[in-house]
């Protein structure tokens, strides 16, 4: 998990808008998003915060899971009030690591029976969001 | 009506094998029948959501070359998250030329891709083009009484612009129901999360949404719960598996996919009734032309 180090922090707000198309300070914190989020309790930051981390350009925001518990389900597109699509900022924050060659999930890791049990639809959407 | 390509994906010619055995059977019943996209690829199955990822785009974009050189002007997928990719997708290559000219020089083997191809899904179709009414009138075996929860899940209805209907209170899966002469189920988790892929290396969490999907279908009385997409489908069977009967204080609802339904609805023999399926119909003897009245 040292290698997380490897993601680059500076301008981490810049890149992340660039790589989203959204505007962070389009947010002002009602905290909708973790209200409409299904899976926050398996989150070490809610949704909204991450957006806060964002405005404040607050690099930890890297370290959080919040981004590969996402499932992209857009609950939170759905409602927020001000039109921002936090799903693209997840995706953002996740591109930013995959695309240093640093996986999350290690496909070697996975039980050959489980991924003989999984259905085609979510090993290849898994990977796909998780791997580079 | 002029037959319209269908894009299967990977799983209806696997583990969904049944949702498009059913989908195609009750189509032709309906008189409008669904050809198999040529030589159709795999969607992506997830729409990349990054500005600048225009090279994922690519494997949905080969499957609107695919449409155009059969000369027709839409594509139905009959999965739910094909059909977000392929749309999601096809929003972007249609009304962005940039990133159209983008997706055509990465397949420089293929003929251009001219923009213009409507993705819809199935659902769309039957709400839209054959109308409950004439669904209606093609019920011979209606599905008195019997209670089942419409279960849209995320891709069905979100993001907006991309959902054949509102994410808040949808209503197409309860109108196809209400057709087949179904008691329709409302639940909180309607449009909620299944989990998705999520199973693949979380599936803790993965169990954990699904299961209260369950719950809440059956809490409310449902005995059968329909699903559009095989990942929904599976995740919801996981969970009745796992946590089985116990959990779920009783029988659990079948999880079906809502063609499934229908070709009972319909009466299409040859389509094989799900054998989690078989006990609820017998309860509401369906099995028998009383019920048919």
């Amino acid at each position: 998990m040292t290698r997380r180090k490897d993601v680059r922090t500076e301008r981490l707000r810049e890149r992340v808008e660039e790589l989203s198309g959204e505007n962070v300070f389009a947010c002002y914190q009602c905290g909708m998003c973790s209200a409409a989020c299904p899976l926050t309790e398996q989150m070490d930051r809610l949704p909204s915060q991450v957006i806060r981390d964002l405005q404040r350009d607050d690099p930890s925001v890297l370290e959080s899971n919040a981004m590969w518990v996402c499932a992209s389900c857009f609950a939170c597109e759905a409602r927020c009030p001000k039109g921002v699509d936090l799903a693209k900022l997840m995706e953002a924050l996740r591109l930013l690591r995959l695309r240093r060659a640093l996986d999350w999930l290690s496909v070697d890791e996975l039980p050959q029976e489980r991924i003989r049990e999984l259905p085609q639809i979510a090993l290849v959407a898994s990977f796909r969001k998780k791997t580079g | 009506m002029d037959p319209i390509a269908y894009f299967p994906g990977c799983s209806l010619k696997d583990s969904a094998r049944p949702f498009e055995l059913s989908a195609l059977a009750v189509m032709e019943a309906l008189g409008l029948p669904l050809i198999e996209l040529p030589r159709w690829t795999c969607c992506g199955t997830v729409a990349s959501l990054a500005t600048d990822d225009l090279m994922h785009h690519v494997s949905s974009a080969r499957n609107l070359v695919r449409t155009q050189e059969t000369g027709g002007k839409e594509l139905v997928a009959l999965c739910s998250m094909c059909f977000n990719t392929l749309k999601q997708v096809a929003a972007r290559v249609n009304g962005d030329v940039d990133a159209r000219d983008k997706v055509n020089a990465f397949m420089d083997e293929e003929e251009d891709y001219e923009g213009g191809i409507d993705v819809l899904h199935l659902l769309e179709l039957l709400r839209d083009r054959v109308g409950w009414d004439a669904v209606e009138e093609r019920v011979n075996r209606p599905l008195f009484d019997v209670p089942v929860s419409a279960y849209y899940g995320c891709t069905l209805v979100r993001p907006k612009g991309v959902g054949i209907d509102g994410s808040d209170a949808p209503s197409v899966l309860g109108g196809l129901l209400e057709a087949l002469g179904a008691s329709v189920i409302a639940t909180p988790f309607d449009t909620e999360c299944c989990g998705s892929y999520q199973i693949v290396d979380r599936r803790d969490l993965a169990m954990d949404r699904a299961l209260r999907i369950v719950v809440a279908a059956k809490t409310r009385g449902a005995e059968v719960i329909v699903t559009s997409c095989p990942l929904c489908q599976h995740n919801l069977e996981q969970a009745v598996g796992e946590f089985g009967e116990e959990a779920l204080n009783g029988a659990a609802p079948a999880v079906v996919y809502f063609t499934e339904l229908m070709a009972i609805a319909f009466g299409l023999e040859q389509v094989e009734v799900p054998a989690r399926l078989q006990p609820v119909l017998d309860a509401h003897r369906l099995g028998a032309t009383e019920g048919a009245t």
